[in-house]
């Protein structure tokens, strides 16, 4: 039976999920959350997740939530095959824990307060709060400072290999760069912007997005 | 096994976690504390362990690490055949047990941690800092937090701790803050929930964590 992934294919922790099940080469189904209609607050999801969020998986009868969680778990289960996402050793493991938990709570809470201000609102026509979004954006420039120093050391975030904690900064930097109009904080760092360049292109991320553009419900590697 | 050592004042919520993880592993540590209200952690050195200019920072002879969740995820891979050996899903366990841990040590970083991180600065840190405390924040969080335990309450009546039965690094991760929460005085968030009583009751009354909370007050090294 494939994996199921549940949530909106635009959204950015679902996308992080299909981008590690994508490198993996796992096939799976996207179910259809609807968002909009508050459907991740109706009962009958919240059964599935209790704080009605999205994604959610089942594999087979094995069911998860928390997007990071979700990544870990597919990274380890299938640790042979395709690229080596979590290090071989503790001490390689240990610097992708370290990053990725700079990337939730450090990375991602200001990345996401600038595209809830700068895009998700605005398209719904309702004003986002520029105020806000400037705040967070000089919080970001300076954790970027920080990537830019361990970037010139290393070619990705924990190490000189890919692993999950370069991939989950993927989604939302793209919403940042190309929908807040912010590749420039980029700019003053080479390294950060190389970073991006070469995530940003991998085989497996372009795969997620033409899947998102399909809307198609199935994928097969 | 060679020599741990901790950065940071003890009485800081991510310290105390790394303590916490390391007194339930048995793993021998050294203490060094960082004077932050002297800028300490802002220093040059300090800044090549941990480049954000926060606490803790770890090190043993195999590794430096920062972000407290990474490191217990560390200690409990390296020092895997040491003290409790459940905190991680079993040893011999497979990914999904580990995952379920992963699920709720998320919960607790995206969740929990947010609003009662905020609660513990109002109630119990401001007051030491000699800054005024804001009402609206304390309400907002509350407010927030409220939501957060009532999806804990749910879990817990299924479950005796958050992961399954064993106490594991998801229920550990909240013992500092949960703990700073209930000693300012808004220990009915957790006393008025029973399900989430019962567990605050077990986790807090572990050695391991009286332990740490005795160092709160102890000398700095």
């Amino acid at each position: 039976m494939a994996v199921k992934v549940y949530g909106k294919p635009q959204a950015v922790c679902p996308q992080r999920v299909m981008h590690c099940l994508v490198e993996k080469g796992v096939p799976f189904e996207f179910v259809l959350v609807d968002i909009d209609a508050m459907e991740h607050k109706r009962p009958e999801y919240m059964e599935k997740h209790p704080f009605g969020q999205v994604p959610f998986i089942a594999d087979g009868d094995f069911e998860l939530f928390e997007s990071r969680a979700i990544v870990r778990y597919f990274a380890a289960k299938y640790a042979d095959r395709g690229p080596n996402l979590l290090g071989r050793t503790a001490e390689e493991r240990a610097k992708v824990e370290q990053w990725l938990d700079v990337e939730a709570i450090s990375y991602s809470p200001c990345a996401f307060t600038i595209v809830f201000n700068l895009f998700l609102l605005p398209i719904r026509g309702l004003p986002g709060n520029k105020g806000e979004a400037v705040a967070a954006m000089e919080k970001l420039d300076k954790v970027l400072e920080v990537y830019e120093k361990q970037l010139s050391r290393t070619k990705y975030l924990a190490g000189d290999e890919f692993t999950l904690a370069d991939l989950t900064h993927i989604p939302v930097t793209r919403y940042i760069v190309e929908h807040c109009g912010l590749a420039y904080l980029l700019d003053d760092k080479p390294h950060a912007k190389a970073w991006w360049e070469d995530v940003s292109r991998r085989p497996a991320w372009k795969k997620v997005m033409s899947f998102v553009a399909s809307g198609a419900s199935f994928y097969a590697p | 096994m060679g020599s741990v050592t901790v950065y940071g004042p003890p009485i800081s919520t991510a310290v105390s976690r790394v303590l916490a993880c390391l007194l339930e592993k048995d793993v021998d540590f050294k203490l060094v504390n960082v004077d932050m209200a002297k800028g300490q952690h802002k220093s040059p050195d300090y800044l090549k362990l941990q480049p954000f200019g926060q606490v803790p920072a770890f090190q043993d002879e195999h590794a430096t690490l920062f972000e407290s969740r990474a490191i217990c995820r560390y200690i409990c891979d390296k020092y895997a055949n040491r003290g409790n050996q459940s905190l991680f899903g079993r040893n011999g366990g497979g990914p999904a047990e580990r995952a379920q841990v992963e699920q709720w040590l998320e919960a607790e970083s995206q969740s929990f941690n947010p609003p009662s991180s905020a609660l513990v600065f109002q109630l119990a840190f401001a007051p030491r800092m000699g800054l005024a405390q804001d009402p609206a924040a304390i309400e907002l969080n509350q407010a927030k937090l409220a939501k957060v335990l009532d999806v804990y309450e749910r879990r817990l009546g299924e479950s005796r701790f958050l992961a399954g039965d064993e106490f594991a690094l998801a229920d550990l991760a909240h013992l500092p803050n949960a703990h700073y929460i209930c000693a300012a005085g808004k220990d009915d968030m957790f006393a008025s929930r029973k399900n989430v009583a019962r567990w605050w009751e077990e986790i807090s009354t572990r050695p391991s964590w009286k332990k740490v909370v005795d160092m709160f007050s102890a000398p700095p090294a």
